[in-house]
């Protein structure tokens, strides 16, 4: 607040009071909701709920199938991050050291920033269409069968594939950002001291750019755990089966076409607490960061 | 400089370009592989997939694609996708920005005594995306009656704090002698607000506009659940409609599919990079 702030009452009340109803109507109650029937279960035809306590968490912690999504959530997140984070950060790091063009690569790295998340799974599907798909043919070359929809892992890799795609241009930016933020005068001092540009990057670039790299870290998660729910849709065509899929997938296949309201809600509250201790997490971390810089 | 030097650093660069050569090939081949395919016929696409072959069937599937009905109840164009599209990506950065704005106004610049207790009730919905509260968030927009309409589209998704927090960030970092001096010249907090503070946060409210318009734009969880009339579709959401008639044709119609996945693209796309600068700033300022 600042200290010369205005002192009307009704005024700021007034101003407040979309957001507050909007939150209160649109967040918090779907969320006490979501806590609630997470200790019931729901008759499957709509007739009323029973209180079964910790029923639906205990269901999920001894499903076999729970534990295989999980894991798979858990291997496919590292997988996104990681290529994510690595072509971003190369690719970064050679549009801040050239001269000549950098506007142009820039505009030409970042654009996909823009392009939704089923779009992008809906060229992995081209892409590895089964009897003319571009990249069906090139694996074909190496006389591999590639079946996406079929073979866990083929389907399981055009996600990946997909989903760092879309995540590269996110990363990009930031790390361009971070790199041009690092003085003339570090670089300078970096130059005379060490002459090779790998040596340097890893001395001075890196540990530079280590604050703006946490931070991703945590922003590639949330992105790998929620926002790829398009490209997993899409990619298995809405028809998971067999194939691979994220735990949000399961939230929604569970509650919106299975109607196991109690189930998806207890894995809708094992999410939440997941993203409040990384969102805990990520506070503390911009939190030193300050001191970073 | 030495001639070895120079030879070294030539090739250091050959290879930075090569680099970012492929890079870019990487972002950009498969949007290219789209259009190709929009120019072809859809038999030919059936039987050798893209090509380089440049045709001449473009005209046709775009027309095809934004005015001919298409889904199984036959109700949505191209044409009323794309307003759909334009009203959920419009509406929810107005309503974002706008609401943020006065709210951060009156948590930076009023003194209130339950202004911590707001600041926290409104932060807390950082912390949870709905992607979490999916189905009890259907169920209320179910129990208000908001299924397949604008409002239940956009409003869920403002409920959660991210312009606030923006603005008070920003708001906080505007001098203090500007609103002393407004005060000491008798300006009240809506003259303030109108002739001051809005002025100086153009670029912001710009950035804002960018950042928010292309995330509502690309929303597909939410509104795949909420609208199930074909005429409230939106691009994005139409996706799902098109994976599943492509897959169930005879020959499936990827000429007219891809110019809708095209049109789906190309305006966050333009927005983006005609706004690069504010969009770039806004990004990266927003998350510090």
């Amino acid at each position: 607040m600042k200290r010369a702030g205005f002192t009307t009452v009704s005024l700021p009340v007034f101003l407040l009071l979309p957001q507050l109803v909007i939150i209160a109507v649109f967040f918090y109650w779907p969320t006490v909701v979501a806590l609630q029937s997470s200790f019931y279960l729901q008759d499957p035809f709509g007739f009323g709920s029973t209180f079964v306590g910790l029923q639906n968490y205990a269901d999920l912690f001894t499903s076999r199938e729970y534990h295989r999504i999980a894991s798979f959530t858990v291997v496919f997140s590292v997988l996104v991050t990681f290529f994510s984070l690595a072509i971003a950060l190369l690719l970064a790091v050679k549009a801040d050291k050239i001269l000549r063009g950098a506007k142009t690569y820039r505009t030409l790295l970042m654009w996909v920033y823009a392009v939704a998340p089923p779009v992008a799974g809906f060229i992995a599907v081209i892409m590895f269409n089964q009897s003319w798909g571009p990249l069906t043919q090139f694996f074909g070359m190496f006389n591999y069968t590639y079946l996406v929809g079929v073979n866990f892992n083929d389907t399981a890799f055009a996600m990946v594939l997909a989903s760092v795609w879309k995540q590269v241009p996110v990363n990009f930016i930031f790390f361009l950002s971070g790199l041009q933020s690092i003085p003339r005068s570090v670089r300078e001092a970096a130059l005379i001291d060490n002459a090779s540009a790998m040596g340097r990057f890893w001395d001075v670039t890196f540990p530079l750019l280590a604050p703006t790299g946490f931070f991703l870290l945590i922003i590639n998660i949330t992105y790998s755990l929620f926002d790829t729910f398009g490209i997993v849709d899409t990619v298995v065509k809405g028809e998971p089966g067999n194939n691979p899929m994220t735990l949000v997938y399961k939230v929604y296949v569970d509650g919106f076409r299975g109607n196991d309201l109690g189930g998806s809600s207890a894995q809708s509250v094992i999410l939440m607490v997941l993203v409040l201790a990384l969102t805990i997490f990520q506070f503390r971390l911009i939190d030193r960061r300050i001191h970073y810089t | 400089m030495s001639l070895s030097k120079m030879r070294k650093l030539k090739l250091s660069m050959i290879v930075d370009h090569g680099v970012l050569i492929l890079g870019s090939l990487f972002m950009i081949l498969p949007l290219v592989m789209l259009l190709q395919m929009t120019t072809i016929p859809d038999t030919e696409i059936i039987k050798t997939g893209p090509t380089l072959k440049i045709g001449d069937q473009f005209d046709d599937n775009l027309y095809k694609a934004m005015f001919e009905a298409s889904g199984f109840a036959g109700e949505n164009s191209g044409l009323s996708m794309l307003k759909n599209s334009l009203i959920l990506g419009i509406g929810f950065a107005v309503g974002k920005i706008l609401i943020g704005m006065l709210a951060a106004y009156a948590i930076v610049y009023f003194r209130l005594r339950f202004a911590t207790l707001a600041f926290w009730l409104i932060f807390t919905t950082l912390l949870l995306p709905l992607e979490v509260r999916i189905l009890p968030s259907y169920e209320v927009v179910q129990w208000l009656g908001m299924l397949n309409t604008y409002q239940g589209l956009i409003i869920p998704l403002i409920a959660s704090a991210t312009a606030t927090f923006f603005f008070r960030q920003f708001f906080r970092s505007v001098p203090e002698e500007l609103v002393e001096a407004a005060r000491i010249d008798g300006a009240g907090p809506v003259k303030f607000f109108i002739d001051i503070l809005m002025p100086l946060s153009k670029t912001m409210i710009a950035a804002m506009f960018i950042i928010m318009f292309v995330y509502g734009w690309n929303q597909y969880l939410w509104p795949t659940m909420i609208t199930t009339d074909e005429d409230m579709y939106t691009l994005v959401r139409g996706i799902k409609q098109i994976v599943q008639v492509l897959e169930g044709a005879v020959v499936p119609e990827y000429g007219r599919s891809n110019v809708l996945a095209l049109v789906a693209v190309i305006p966050p796309v333009l927005v983006v990079v005609f706004f690069q600068s504010w969009f770039v700033k806004g990004l990266t300022e927003s998350d510090k």
